[in-house]
């Protein structure tokens, strides 16, 4: 047992106390939560600084709004509605195209409009934010999947997770879609996990729950080795977001549009510690790195350029 | 972080609590370890009877000094009644009376009792009268040969009282003594008899009554021995061994062959005892022989509480060391919970229910509460109704499960009442929740680790030894708390990292 234990220390695996007590306690101050965790501010401030995001369509803050929902929709073919303060992707809709006086969802199912009305009304009453609070509907655009990537996902929409600490872009991986999933870029649903070269931004191995896998379950096409587009625009978007939020260490989720680049999904102020496997890289060495020598980069390029420097593979 | 901080505080919590502990054990005397064999308990008689618009009168017989016990200090709650005590041939009596009462009513005595080391006591030089025994006719005669039966027998008081006792008490009596007993061969009846047959023999004898002050309880049964005047001493005989001696944990309450109580004027009259081991008295013997030097120490501590809060404190004090153990469980070995506290207050539950019919229920409750739960989901219904709907039908599944196993004859079945029905519903709520999430296998890992947590606080928590520490000594709460800041600030693996990570350890 001990062995084991010094084994992980030695290739610097973080373990949730150590993610917590020595992290998110000392860098994550409490009183920035609410940037984060509140996807609505999340998405001013990101605008603000000119980063991209998914254009916003509106905001239903009361249960009278949610009447005037199909007048505000009419003049868009497809859309999302997600809860402002929702968590691991529950409750957010999706809506692909019409028919007639219906909505159709991705996988082709109808709703009628009362139903859309009603999925509105349970994110406004709490039913998917933390705690059960009170929460706000948002309605904004629906991405259309890069192709480099929607050859590597199983519908849904992969996203790329990049942890940033103090500004420089320590560990990344783009998380893939699967059958099992159900279209959701959940880890622990059944999403692949795949590492990505913070230098080159091309995916090493892949993780599929605990296993080590090399191509996609449902597309079969090869997962390691893909380039990922737009890779510098990433890392300092990534970067950029420790200026927005003040947040120390925090996980950077983009999305890839194939018209409008990469997107800014969502922060969070507790990311997980599976992007470790993912990587087969612990992350306490390279944030220790930073630690020691961040008070000498001042600015996103040289924090990207720093990470390009030392956190190749 | 500045840990360097953090550690001074604990040092300086543990070394306020464990050195005040151990000024406590080794200057004051005070005890380490439970009182296993006391030698002070109280002792409280509760009576209780519904008064019916009359003149009420009660008596009820007391325990009195002897040279086996002494009755250090004694109290009556009297509620408005005339009270007054009396001594008569022996025996102690309270009587408690009032011009018209209506409704229930309880009065209670309270006894400090001290036991004494076994001495012989006083040589009494007045022979006490013999009662006439009674007899008449068939019964005469039946008396008259077992006298003369154990007469020969016997050489002197102790053989011939066991060989009366033996003749008494025969799986296969013989006419005369079937004929004396009657059909209510009760050993009360037995004794009685014994001592009607004494009398005839002109030897002074009496039943005595007594509780056995032997382990702690709540509506206990009277003891019954016989009583021979021999040679200036009452000597006691015990009934079933007819050896001239009882044993040492017997306390004399009155002799003779009134019941303990005598009721006017009232309904349903029923006196309980109740005997529980004094820990207080106990402390204050050690002050008063000395050995504890600073009463002050004793006047602020938890033993200056009615008793019935000092119960109270026994179960909260060890609530802290429930909540170090989950904070280890948690932090270090990485079990997954529900809720934060939620094991704590489980195993507090399973205190009542004991640990095996305690999972049992739970798991029952919890399945059952489940299941409701999933049908509601397609309810569609809004947060707070759908807790407060789990909640009413938590509550309506511990009803109709108490009735069930009562029909049944499974007493512990009415223990489910006192789980905390929020907590029940929190869980089955929290669990349904991480179930559509992330899939039961994560929902049972969790249901499974809250379980486990609670049986090891319910383990620990039993622990009479820490109980009693933490109640004498509640200065070791500052030892806890250090522990626990201690773990506040632990960042190695947990030992489930151990696992999750394993993929690193391939090569």
């Amino acid at each position: 047992m001990l062995k084991h234990y010094r084994a992980l220390l030695n290739k610097g695996v973080m373990g949730i106390n150590k993610r917590n007590g020595d992290y998110i306690l000392a860098y994550n101050p409490r009183h920035l939560y609410p940037l984060v965790d509140d996807k609505l501010r999340t998405k001013k401030l990101a605008t603000e600084k000119g980063l991209g995001v998914p254009e916003l369509y509106g905001v239903v803050e009361i249960v009278r709004q949610a009447q005037d929902l199909p007048k505000l929709l009419s003049q868009y073919e497809d859309f999302v509605i997600k809860p402002a303060h929702g968590s691991g992707g529950e409750g957010i809709l999706i809506i692909s195209g019409r028919r007639g006086s219906f909505y159709r969802k991705p996988n082709g199912l109808l709703l009628k409009e009362s139903e859309l009305v009603h999925h509105v009304v349970n994110i406004l009453s709490g039913m998917y934010s933390l705690g059960g609070h009170p929460d706000s509907a948002l309605i904004e655009y629906r991405i259309q999947v890069d192709p480099v990537l929607e050859s590597i996902s199983f519908q849904g929409v992969p996203d790329i997770r990049i942890i940033v600490f103090m500004g420089v872009p320590v560990l990344s991986m783009v998380r893939l879609p699967t059958r099992i999933a159900n279209g959701k870029a959940n880890l622990h649903q059944g999403a692949i996990g795949a590492g990505v070269n913070i230098a080159t931004g091309t995916t090493l191995n892949a993780v599929w729950f605990n296993d080590v896998v090399t191509e996609h379950p449902d597309t079969g096409h090869k997962i390691s080795g893909v380039q990922i587009p737009y890779w510098d625009t990433l890392l300092s978007f990534a970067s950029s977001c420790y200026d927005l939020t003040g947040l120390g260490y925090q996980g950077v989720d983009i999305v890839l549009d194939k018209k409008k680049g990469p997107l800014i999904l969502e922060l969070n102020a507790r990311p997980g510690l599976n992007i470790q496997i993912a990587n087969m890289t612990g992350l306490s060495h390279r944030l220790q790195r930073v630690e020691a020598q961040h008070h000498g980069l001042h600015d996103t390029e040289a924090r990207v350029a720093f990470a390009k420097q030392h956190f190749s593979v | 972080m500045n840990n360097r901080h953090l550690y001074g505080l604990v040092f300086v919590l543990m070394a306020a609590g464990l050195g005040l502990f151990f000024f406590k054990v080794t200057v004051l005397g005070f005890p380490v370890t439970p009182f296993e064999e006391s030698e002070i308990w109280d002792v409280e008689a509760s009576v209780s009877f519904v008064a019916q618009k009359k003149p009420v009168r009660f008596s009820l017989f007391l325990p009195r000094n002897t040279e086996r016990t002494s009755i250090v200090n004694e109290q009556f709650l009297s509620r408005g009644y005339g009270l007054i005590t009396r001594n008569d041939d022996g025996n102690r009596q309270a009587v408690w009376s009032i011009r018209k009462d209506t409704g229930e009513q309880t009065l209670y005595y309270h006894a400090t009792v001290q036991r004494e080391g076994i001495s012989s006591g006083r040589k009494i030089k007045k022979i006490p009268d013999v009662v006439a025994p009674g007899f008449e006719g068939p019964f005469l005669d039946a008396a008259n040969s077992v006298v003369s039966e154990i007469v020969s027998e016997s050489a002197d008081m102790d053989i011939l009282v066991a060989a009366l006792l033996k003749k008494l008490n025969s799986d296969k009596p013989d006419d005369h003594v079937l004929l004396l007993l009657g059909k209510k061969n009760t050993l009360d009846k037995k004794l009685q008899t014994a001592v009607q047959i004494l009398a005839l023999h002109g030897s002074p004898a009496r039943v005595a009554h007594g509780i056995r002050l032997k382990e702690q309880g709540r509506d206990l049964p009277f003891v019954h021995w016989l009583q021979v005047f021999d040679n200036g001493f009452w000597k006691n005989y015990h009934p079933l061994t007819f050896e001239p001696e009882i044993p040492e944990d017997y306390l004399f309450w009155w002799h003779g062959a009134a019941p303990v109580f005598t009721a006017k004027g009232v309904d349903n009259p029923k006196v309980k005892i109740s005997v529980s081991l004094s820990l207080e008295s106990a402390i204050n013997a050690l002050v008063d022989r000395g050995q504890v030097l600073t009463p002050q120490l004793i006047a602020f501590s938890l033993f200056s509480l009615p008793i019935h809060v000092q119960t109270t404190y026994r179960i909260l004090l060890m609530i802290p060391v429930g909540a170090l153990l989950l904070v280890f469980l948690r932090n270090i070995v990485g079990v997954k919970t529900f809720g934060t506290f939620t094991p704590v207050l489980i195993a507090l539950a399973f205190r009542e229910t004991e640990l095996v019919w305690g999972l049992f229920f739970f798991s029952i409750m919890v399945a059952l509460g489940l299941s409701v739960r999933f049908y509601l989901e397609h309810l569609k219904l809004l947060l707070v109704p759908r807790i407060a709907s789990v909640l009413i039908v938590v509550v309506i599944l511990m009803a109709v499960f108490s009735i069930i196993t009562h029909k049944l004859g499974l007493v512990r079945g009415l223990s489910v009442a006192i789980f905390p029905m929020v907590i029940l519903t929190m869980t089955i709520e929290r669990m349904s929740i991480v179930w559509e999430e992330r899939g039961p296998s994560e929902a049972m890992q969790q249901g499974f680790g809250s379980l486990l947590v609670a049986s090891a606080a319910f383990a620990v928590m039993n622990i009479k030894m820490i109980e009693h520490v933490l109640f004498v000594f509640p200065e070791m709460l500052l030892v806890c708390l250090s522990g626990t800041l201690l773990i506040g600030r632990y960042t190695g693996y947990r030992l489930t990292e151990l696992f999750r990570f394993k993929v690193f350890l391939k090569d």
